[in-house]
């Protein structure tokens, strides 16, 4: 069967659009529940850190690179830097390690 | 618009560029494999236009190439982007209760792990206008990049999009660190986090789960954990007297 390429993309919309609309339009009031409110604060922490690790050594070329950026913005946005700051440094300490010979 | 509106706008347009720029590099690859999957340059900055997601857009286009049906793909469009549910959730709090449907369907539209990252971040209530702002720049980087990815294809020497690419990581690195250098939770779960991932990723029994599974599994997992050992009921009073100051 012949399929068309508009109505995947489409559909991909679609889905992707109510998934993120959902609960903002819904969920108006504030949660009371504590559980629940505490959860929803950790999920932003745990998430973040949970696709920034191991992901960011397969996204250089070599994996101690990516360490290397890793550990740079780590340092950094503890010492306080800014968002833009952290990120234009990582992709600099990654593109200079990968420069490097000895790896 | 109103001058607090107009400041948080112009404040979002600044934080925004960054993310715009991780955003080239990246769906600069994602464009490659959009013209792998068949995809023309329009289609693919259709795509990224209305779906603003990396993991959702590959697989959607690695299920295109496959010949999928539509109900395959929509399935695994909501799985791959069902974290967007649960920040799309934790978001719905940051908003005021009283903010009208239209900025929340509107906000909605680019809930992705780097704006939903910059709006936790802010103090208190976030103003819509902010991520508007954010969106406002973010967006045409996400979407040209894509569209370049499949006109030009890989004229960028590998070695500048793989530099480029960690800069998402480096955002995400300065969103979740400052929090944790103030509160000792926050530092646990996040290298609670790191840890796990890591050991998800590596040991073969879960190697059969898809990278947007693991994630899922692993948020809920840890947020649960710290929400059930550490419960907070102050962390917003506290976010809205920082406001105050």
């Amino acid at each position: 069967m012949q399929h068309n390429i508009w109505i995947y993309l489409l559909v991909m919309a679609g889905v992707s659009y109510l998934i993120r609309m959902t609960p903002l339009a819904l969920i108006r009031r504030e949660i009371t529940n504590r559980h629940l409110r505490s959860f929803l604060f950790y999920v932003p922490y745990a998430t973040l850190a949970v696709m920034t690790f191991p992901a960011i050594m397969e996204a250089t070329q070599t994996p101690v690179a990516g360490l290397c950026a890793l550990i740079a913005g780590i340092v950094l946005a503890w010492k306080g830097c800014s968002l833009f700051q952290v990120a234009v440094l990582c992709c600099a300490v990654a593109f200079v390690t990968e420069l490097l010979p000895i790896f | 618009m109103t001058t607090e509106n107009k400041i948080c706008f112009q404040h979002g347009m600044r934080d925004g560029c960054p993310i715009a720029l991780g955003y080239f590099a990246v769906s600069f690859t994602l464009g490659i494999a959009a013209r792998n999957a068949g995809l023309s340059a329009i289609q693919a900055f259709v795509a990224s236009v209305l779906n603003n997601a990396s993991a959702g857009e590959y697989a959607g286009f690695s299920l295109i190439a496959a010949g999928s049906t539509y109900l395959e793909t929509a399935i695994m469009t909501l799985v791959v982007n069902a974290r967007y549910l649960l920040m799309s959730c934790s978001l719905s709090q940051k908003l005021k209760p009283e903010t009208p449907l239209r900025h929340r369907m509107l906000v909605a539209y680019d809930v992705t792990d780097e704006i939903f990252g910059i709006c936790v971040a802010q103090p208190g209530y976030l103003n819509p206008w902010y991520a508007y702002g954010a969106i406002a720049v973010a967006i045409p980087g996400w979407a040209f990049g894509t569209c370049l990815g499949v006109i030009m294809g890989n004229v960028l020497p590998t070695r500048v999009v793989s530099a480029l690419s960690v800069g998402l990581y480096g955002m995400f690195l300065a969103i979740i660190i400052p929090p944790a250098r103030k509160n000792k939770v926050i530092a646990g779960l996040v290298a609670a986090g790191f840890a796990a991932s890591f050991l998800v990723n590596r040991l073969p029994l879960f190697s059969g789960l898809s990278t947007g599974i693991k994630t899922i599994a692993l948020t809920i997992a840890l947020a649960l954990l710290a929400a059930v050992l550490f419960p907070t009921d102050t962390v917003n009073s506290e976010e809205k007297k920082e406001e105050v100051h």
